[in-house]
């Protein structure tokens, strides 16, 4: 049976979701190991065994910024044990271990996969190009092989595996110079998570100012919805990067997506387009969105909007 | 401070992109512009140069073509460039750019590298690592804020649930967000003073550098389409279709 790693990352002391998405890649491939990053502990162990780790190698950063110590660690265990493939996921620490890893391998990193298969001795992916209208199936032969998978490409699910057996990874002392963290702030969040939410309510371009993104958050609060954007009015400094849905950005698959001001780059689409629902407020009656919107209003956002907003607060009486 | 600023010039993304029939490489046109998020890392080390007295050098992989992207770099105000174009680069993966990059930056010693997060052509999102590999020193990644002062670089580092403060001795990688600085537009006169700027054209021979293993894009598929549904014209009302599409999905 082929050695599956599994990179899982620790948020508030348990295995992030995307973690869990992975393990459900690994283990249709072969006998999984966890690669779990984060303090640890009984309960997070017991959950990677039930989403189908057979075992664990446990590493903990502490405040060191993981890239370095991490990759250095898992080198030589990769040397050692060599398994058949390392998956990681599309996400920010993720990147960083397999990019410095990969390097200090000398391989390069297959990336935004969403599938993922053994074929000869070589793993084979599946990216979505040109906003998810076309997908380019990829392949790399020349191990250690390493994969990053975006979110929401499996379905993280508890298959009920038994505690598997723990073993702790040292990491090397301190090299020459390393980054640390000095402090960690959390911020304050109103309302679901952007990549875990029901509903999203989006913002593009077309709200015409910052301050139109007020319009986005109104109606995302009476909702219950997450916010997002585009990559557009990040990029311009009006909401914060964490926002961004697309190819750069999150990956969101609600039941409604809601996408106001929004013209469909490819570059936001392919974040989106799997959306059950998806409503679409746009002026140019010919932007791209309107070819995948269940419901496209061709109008303002800024007249359309408001109208919503108060027909929501109505109904609530 | 010797800042050096990794830049990449791509197809304009508003047009398709057009793939090469047999490897299905992106077909890059004469006619390229700098990446839109390379503005930020320019802008950056325009600054951290600035207070420093320092000097901001880029760092190009890639057909020139025309050069109007590096060009659109320069006239922000850097220095000066590297370009290292070779037809046996054609088709690299993220390691092989790497090596590249790191070959040249290597060449003439630095304090501070700046990244994008990713590219908006290829965006494998691993090459700030990567090169922070091969150099041999640490990467910063995902920065909101970047201070650089007495040896020292300090970032605010995007994290799901908010954000950590990072530090770490130079030499060092920093790949920065979009949105960590607010670019500035060329002038008249920088645009003027770039035409007369140095662009030094390497090739790999120059650098003496290896091409990784490769990854292969074997085939091109047409992807399930999803098709669209009823579009309506706003006439005042439309609002109520929204409401009643939501009480359908159960939202309301």
């Amino acid at each position: 049976m082929a050695a599956i790693w599994v990179f899982v990352e620790e948020e508030g002391g348990s295995p992030t979701t995307i973690g869990l998405e992975l393990l459900a890649a690994g283990r249709q491939l072969g006998e999984v190991t966890a690669i779990y990053l984060g303090t640890g502990s009984d309960g997070a162990f017991e959950t990677l065994g039930e989403h189908g780790a057979n075992s664990v190698l446990h590493l903990d950063a502490g405040s060191r910024l993981p890239a370095g110590p991490v990759a250095t660690a898992l080198a030589a265990r990769i040397a050692d044990q060599a398994p058949d493939l390392i998956i990681f996921g599309q996400a920010y620490t993720d990147r960083d271990v397999a990019g410095r890893l990969a390097a200090r391998l000398g391989v390069g990193v297959l990336s935004n996969a969403i599938a993922v298969r053994l074929a000869d001795g070589g793993v084979e992916t599946d990216h979505e190009i040109l906003g998810g209208a076309q997908v380019a199936t990829a392949s790399m032969t020349q191990g250690p092989l390493l994969v990053l998978i975006r979110p929401k490409s499996f379905v993280a699910e508890a298959v009920g595996g038994p505690m598997p057996a723990v073993e702790e990874i040292g990491l090397p002392d301190p090299a020459r110079s390393e980054a640390t963290v000095t402090e960690s702030h959390v911020e304050e969040r109103e309302g679901p998570q952007l990549g875990e939410a029901a509903v999203v309510v989006s913002g593009g371009r077309g709200l015409g100012s910052p301050e139109a993104y007020e319009l986005v958050e109104r109606l995302g609060k009476k909702l219950g919805a997450a916010t997002g954007a585009t990559r557009a009015i990040v990029d311009a400094g009006w909401v914060p990067y964490a926002k961004q849905v697309g190819q750069t950005g999150k990956t969101v698959k609600p039941d409604v997506y809601i996408a106001c001001g929004i013209s469909g780059a490819m570059q936001h689409l392919v974040g989106m387009k799997d959306s059950k629902t998806i409503i679409a407020i746009n002026k140019d009656p010919d932007a791209p969105i309107f070819s995948i919107a269940d419901l496209g209003v061709v109008g303002d956002v800024h007249k359309v909007l408001p109208k919503l907003i108060e027909a929501l607060e109505s109904r609530e009486g | 401070m010797k800042v050096v600023v990794c830049v990449k010039q791509i197809p304009d993304p508003a047009t398709p992109y057009q793939l090469e029939s047999g490897t299905n490489w992106l077909l890059r046109p004469d006619d390229q512009i700098l990446d839109d998020t390379d503005r930020y890392g320019v802008e950056m080390g325009l600054q951290l140069a600035q207070a420093s007295e320092g000097t901001v050098t880029l760092v190009c992989m890639g057909p020139a073509g025309n050069g109007q992207g590096i060009r659109q770099a320069l006239a922000m105000g850097a220095d000066q460039a590297i370009l290292i174009e070779d037809d046996t680069l054609r088709g690299s993966n993220a390691l092989t750019t790497a090596r590249v990059l790191a070959a040249a930056i290597q060449r003439d010693g630095f304090d501070l590298v700046i990244t994008g997060t990713e590219s908006t052509d290829g965006y494998s999102g691993v090459l700030p690592q990567m090169l922070s590999e091969l150099l041999d020193v640490p990467a910063l990644t995902y920065a909101t804020k970047v201070e650089a002062a007495d040896g020292k670089v300090t970032i605010h580092r995007q994290t799901a649930s908010g954000y950590d403060v990072v530090e770490a001795s130079l030499p060092a990688v920093v790949a920065v967000t979009a949105g960590v600085v607010e670019p500035r537009y060329p002038t008249f006169k920088g645009i003027m003073d770039a035409k007369k700027k140095t662009v030094e054209s390497l090739s790999v021979a120059d650098l003496g550098v290896e091409r990784g293993p490769d990854q292969t894009v074997a085939s091109i598929t047409d992807a399930a389409e999803r098709t669209a549904g009823q579009k309506i014209e706003d006439d005042g009302e439309s609002h109520l279709a929204i409401v009643a599409l939501l009480e359908q999905r159960k939202v309301i």
